[in-house]
């Protein structure tokens, strides 16, 4: 007791400073029209888009060989896949840590139809997209009404029962895999590929977020009983939120098995469950773009330290624990707080 | 016969393998992902006591739950705290302290660590021997499986209606605000819950493991059979958690005795995703219903 009393005094007697955080004045001005008046603020707008967008372009040309290029490719699916989580979890509400299972099914769909019917790969990735965001979405319809954490537990487990059936059954090849499948007529076209694509989903989706539906998804992931009562049938919007989700999912998984020219249980691996959350959490949830950053960072991290065997994920473990531990708004997060506001320390 | 006394004793490590996680998340809602990881680790250290350090059996198992609950209380004091209330921080931390764990266990090459690999750690049986009954032959480790399964089952039951500390618990669990206005200390009975449950782990790990070799990849297979259990079973209700990892138990050994090993995790997934499904809350769980649906 003595001891807290004299803690405490000292605390009192110590100046107190706290962290002042002011909007720039230019934040307030282009959240208006007024951006137009002049080039600087149009400037100040569209900088960080453009950089996204120039920066991801500019990336493959500037990257020393081919064996960076294909790492660009699977960072490019796992920053797809962590745009699907972030979209999911931090937008609508539904926690789905399947991230395997898009992968898989997009994977086995798009590979199979390559390997069995010999169609090519213009056509098969199309109708592994849409083909297994439909499947995903079916599959997942029952475990719909379920929240949160059950939500999460019964997505994590879809993969692990795909693989075990899979398995057992001696489904496609069984342990072998479909391999080969046919690649892309060059890796450029591919690397290109997926970068448009993920582009197109970052902004797709912020955009969608703003619309009409965007504000139904935001009442479901605040509070779903009060959009029931609104006459909003919950279940449908959920099966359109994880349609557009598991279509992200399910490129990711097609192009990953056209990438690599093999199909199998592979596909199903927690890897691509666990990885794209973390990519979210070092990003900063609730972005979308922050988590396709974190991927970039990640991925190439990891293939950096692949010599290092299970250091590897002992260290990534770490980055994640450390993450949500001291710094949960994430990268992107507290670069927007730097890049709009003005911080300085003042006497309490 | 065979089927059913080898599917009672399967169904026991059901339930010693859930007993900490079902104590420690449907109890006091914590979940612990570390669960399979701390079992593991039990084992290793265990080990490394009787061969590397020479102990005597008996104190090398005391020593090493001692440990074991040790950084259990650990990782609830210097990560879980901080990210108590959020379920899925709560998660994704615990589950990646059980990956760092596991996969440091497999690290090689530093400071001469050899990393714990290959088929050659095992553990001594509690007591040696084969009971030959007239209908059916069982070793005593699986006997004894059974009756630790029984004798803890009993304990923590009385522990968690009876002792003061584990009414506390379960006041945690079903209102953690009225349990604070009471003079409940959550976060030390969360740090005490966790201590017990990674104890009741290694110790689910003594009894378990010499009926194989001690290896990393059963700490994964021990959390899903962990969170199979809780998930049928239903949270906070040990008739549940019994009854399921009855089922399950009984039911894995008819598979394999059926000659199709391969179908057991199908089975077990299977079964998660439809009492998922069907019955969030499980066959036998009463808390939090209305929670868990739109």
């Amino acid at each position: 007791m003595n001891h807290e009393r004299k803690t405490m005094n000292r605390e009192i007697g110590a100046i107190e400073r706290r962290k002042e955080r002011l909007d720039r004045g230019i934040k307030a001005r282009t959240e208006g029209l007024y951006a137009i008046q002049s080039w600087r603020e149009v400037l100040y707008l569209l900088a960080p888009r453009a950089s996204l967008i120039i920066g991801l372009l500019v990336l493959p040309l500037v990257l020393p060989g081919l064996y960076w290029q294909r790492v660009l490719g699977l960072a490019g699916v796992y920053a797809l896949l962590a745009i699907s989580f972030d979209f999911l979890a931090e937008r609508v509400g539904l926690v789905c840590i399947g991230g395997a299972f898009m992968i898989g099914v997009g994977g086995y769909i798009s590979g199979g139809l390559n390997y069995y019917l010999k169609l090519p790969v213009f056509l098969t990735i199309p109708i592994g997209t849409f083909g297994g965001a439909i499947l995903c979405t079916l599959l997942w319809l029952p475990c719909l009404p379920l929240r949160g954490i059950y939500f999460a537990v019964v997505t994590f487990m879809f993969p692990f029962l795909t693989t075990s059936i899979i398995l057992a059954g001696n489904l496609f090849e069984g342990t072998e895999g479909l391999s080969p499948i046919a690649g892309f007529p060059s890796t450029w076209i591919g690397i290109y590929l997926i970068l448009v694509i993920l582009l197109t989903s970052i902004f797709g989706l912020r955009r969608l977020c703003g619309e009409d539906i965007g504000v139904v998804f935001a009442g479901i992931k605040d509070n779903d009983q009060a959009v029931y009562a609104s006459g909003i049938n919950v279940t449908r919007v959920k099966v359109y939120a994880l349609y557009i989700a598991s279509m992200i999912g399910c490129f990711a998984g097609a192009f990953v098995a056209h990438f690599s020219g093999f199909v199998g249980v592979s596909l199903f691996a927690v890897d691509f469950s666990i990885m794209p959350i973390s990519a979210c959490i070092m990003g900063g949830p609730g972005t979308l773009a922050g988590p396709a950053l974190g991927a970039l960072i990640l991925a190439p991290l990891s293939e950096l330290l692949r010599g290092f065997g299970q250091l590897r994920v002992v260290l990534y473990c770490f980055v994640l624990v450390g993450f949500i531990l001291f710094k949960p708004e994430g990268l992107l997060n507290w670069a927007t707080r730097k890049y709009h506001q003005i911080e300085h320390w003042v006497k309490v | 016969m065979e089927v059913i006394v080898y599917g009672v004793a399967n169904g026991m490590t059901f339930v010693l393998m859930a007993m900490g996680f079902s104590f420690v998340y449907g109890i006091s809602r914590l979940p612990n992902f570390a669960h399979g990881a701390l079992y593991v680790v039990t084992g290793f250290i265990t080990w490394s006591f009787i061969n590397s350090g020479g102990l005597p059996y008996w104190l090398s198992v005391v020593l090493s739950l001692l440990i074991v609950s040790l950084i259990g209380m650990a990782i609830y004091q210097f990560v879980m705290i901080r990210v108590r209330g959020m379920p899925i921080s709560e998660i994704i931390v615990s589950f990646a302290i059980a990956l760092a764990i596991l996969e440091g266990l497999r690290l090689q090459g530093i400071g001469g660590f050899k990393g714990f690999i290959g088929p050659g750690y095992v553990l001594p049986r509690v007591i040696d021997g084969v009971v030959e009954m007239p209908w059916v032959t069982i070793d005593l480790q699986r006997i004894v499986i059974i009756g630790a399964g029984l004798l803890l089952l009993g304990i923590m039951w009385l522990f968690t209606h009876y002792h003061k500390i584990g009414l506390s618990l379960r006041a945690m669990a079903q209102h953690e605000r009225a349990a604070l206005m009471l003079g409940i200390n959550s976060d030390r009975m969360a740090n005490i819950a966790l201590g017990i449950g990674s104890a009741l782990a290694g110790l689910a790990a003594i009894v378990i493991m010499p009926l194989g070799n001690v290896n990393c990849e059963s700490g994964y297979s021990v959390l899903t059979n962990a969170i199979a259990v809780c998930v049928i079973g239903g949270l906070g209700s040990w008739v549940g958690t019994v009854l399921s990892a009855l089922i399950l138990g009984l039911a894995t050994t008819l598979m394999s005795a059926m000659g199709g090993t391969m179908w057991n995790n199908v089975l077990v997934f299977g079964l998660i995703i439809l009492i998922l499904i069907l019955k969030p809350s499980g066959l036998f769980g009463r808390q939090k219903e209305l929670e868990e649906r739109v």
